[in-house]
């Protein structure tokens, strides 16, 4: 395949950069913490297979342990939390 | 701007299977507006599935990079993973109308120019300040002359003549690109 040129127009590219727009700051940070969450969620789950009164204190009061692992709880995040500790 | 340094996609790939939180975060960035776009252009999802979508689809990026064979395709896999997310949100949401199931338009021309504007934008970053921030503020970001004057401590008289001249550089700067494959294919 040889190499191949487009020819833009000044409006297009305008009209091409329009098409993207920042996305919000919160889901993009929401994102850039994910690594961070999920470390502190699988420590919270570690924890907790470990020990069946941690396991217990976890499932009956998921916000509050969120809270004491420092970790924001999303509604993925907390679903995922109970969905391991049950299984 | 989408693009935070001109840094490959491998390489941000390989950092992020290292562990590298800075590189997950230039990940992230890097394609942002390119799943939200997916999501609320070329889906017309509600701004509360694309929010959904969108740290759905993140979330299966992180968690399946490792299974990623070639490092370079990080960004057609991350288009297939929001495309197919939003299918299945609106297959969840939107079951049936009148008892019928809803057809589902793969809006693949949409998705195609949401391709070619990430094109543009990544030359636009290429090019550097002051252009790539006076014509994403403009084009992207919807800001008025005088906004990207005080924002850049510029006349707002001088705003029209720098956006005509850094469009005339963008274009130039397309244009000396090799069309990618995928464009050429169709």
């Amino acid at each position: 395949m040889g190499d191949s040129m487009r020819r833009y127009e000044i409006e297009e590219l305008g009209r091409l950069l329009a098409l993207l727009p920042p996305a919000p700051d919160g889901w993009v940070e929401a994102a850039q913490e994910l690594p961070r969450a999920r470390a502190s969620l699988d420590l919270l789950i570690a924890r907790a297979e470990e020990d069946a009164e941690l396991r217990a204190r976890v499932l009956a009061d998921l916000e509050q342990a969120f809270a004491e692992a420092n970790l924001q709880p999303t509604p993925r995040l907390l679903e995922e939390a109970r969905r391991r500790l049950i299984e | 701007m989408t693009r935070t340094s001109e840094v490959s996609d491998e390489s941000i790939v390989a950092r992020c299977r290292a562990g590298d939180a800075a590189a997950w975060n230039e990940l992230v960035e890097r394609f942002a507006r390119y799943v939200h776009a997916i999501c609320v252009t070329g889906f017309r999802l509600s701004r509360e599935d694309a929010e959904d979508v969108f740290q759905d689809v993140f979330t299966k990026a992180y968690l399946g990079l490792s299974t990623l064979r070639d490092d370079g395709a990080i960004r057609p896999w991350i288009a297939q993973l929001t495309r197919r997310a939003c299918i299945d949100r609106i297959r969840a949401t939107r079951p049936t109308v009148d008892g019928d199931a809803v057809e589902l338009a793969d809006p693949a021309d949409t998705l195609g120019e949401l391709e070619q504007a990430l094109d543009v934008h990544e030359a636009l970053h290429a090019l550097g300040p002051p252009c790539s921030e006076v014509l994403d503020r403009f084009f992207a970001r919807d800001e008025s002359y005088r906004t990207i004057g005080e924002a850049m401590e510029l006349p707002a008289g001088t705003i029209a003549s720098r956006i005509s001249r850094c469009l005339e550089k963008l274009r130039g700067s397309m244009e000396d690109r090799v069309e990618p494959e995928r464009l050429r294919d169709g």
